[in-house]
């Protein structure tokens, strides 16, 4: 269950990547459809927390835990932080800066599979 | 879109953390805290096993702060932090790519520089020479908005 989560997450803020960067490209700002589309990726983030806190709940626990604390925060942040400093200048590369951040978090989610060892719960 | 199609918005922010400056920062930033935060871990939990390449890490993740820090400084002195950052950097993981490939047995455990950044895209062999070419190009600009400060003006 929460490898499926781990998996759309992943292919959302890849798309969500995607679709900023054509943006930027285009030269067009961020607007509240692209705000509503980072707060849904956001949404199946706190969704993978949960499920991961479920995970822990039941015992299981990440091979190297230190790491994978540090990455979930980052990863609960990234998209927050990005969006605040794209927002804060509205040109190409004001843009470019919330694709930066979806890219950062599909790495980090990527990261957080490899830290907890075998794989996130099956 | 709701949103008005204002591509600049001159004077708003400091010149190196405008226009491409702002990726820029962002990139600078992710990298300050995945070199502090990995760093922090491998000296707490296991610094006897690699000391060099976890000290370097730690290094490589202060010199991203100052870079961030200096990038986002509007001031003079602020591009000096910044350009000295950008070339210590760029120093700093030219030596260690260099030195991870001719003797491994100094870098057991990756660093964010050893093999000239691999772990991280190559990335941090990128970025100081998109800083250095970009602390260039704005020096040339002249300051939107704020008068008197374009060097050499």
């Amino acid at each position: 269950m929460v490898r499926v989560i781990a998996i759309t997450l992943v292919c959302a803020a890849l798309l969500l990547a995607a679709w900023v960067f054509v943006l930027a490209w285009r030269r067009l700002p961020i607007g509240r459809g692209t705000l509503a589309a980072t707060a849904a990726v956001e949404v199946v983030v706190v969704a993978l927390l949960v499920g991961l806190f479920v995970l822990l709940g039941r015992g299981e626990r990440p091979a190297e835990a230190l790491t994978f604390a540090l990455y979930l925060i980052a990863t609960l942040v990234a998209l927050p932080i990005g969006a605040w400093w794209a927002l804060g200048e509205r040109s190409r590369s004001g843009t470019a800066v919330l694709g930066v951040a979806a890219l950062a978090v599909a790495v980090m989610v990527e990261r957080l599979d490899q830290t907890w060892g075998a794989g996130v719960g099956g | 879109m709701s949103v008005a199609d204002e591509p600049e918005r001159p004077g708003s922010a400091s010149r190196t953390s405008s226009g491409p400056g702002r990726l820029l920062v962002a990139l600078y930033a992710i990298f300050a805290v995945a070199a502090t935060s990995r760093a922090a871990v491998q000296i707490v939990t296991r610094f006897d096993e690699a000391p060099v390449a976890y000290l370097l890490s730690a290094l490589a993740g202060v010199v991203y702060i100052v870079a961030v820090v200096g990038l986002t400084r509007p001031s003079a002195a602020g591009r000096r932090v910044a350009l000295i950052a950008c070339s210590a950097e760029l120093v700093g993981v030219v030596t260690v790519g260099v030195l991870s490939i001719v003797d491994e047995g100094l870098f057991p455990d990756e660093a964010v520089w050893s093999d000239f950044g691999r772990g991280y895209f190559f990335l941090p062999l990128v970025l100081p020479v998109l800083g250095l070419f970009w602390l260039r190009r704005s020096a040339r600009e002249p300051a939107p908005a704020t008068a008197g400060s374009a060097p050499g003006r």
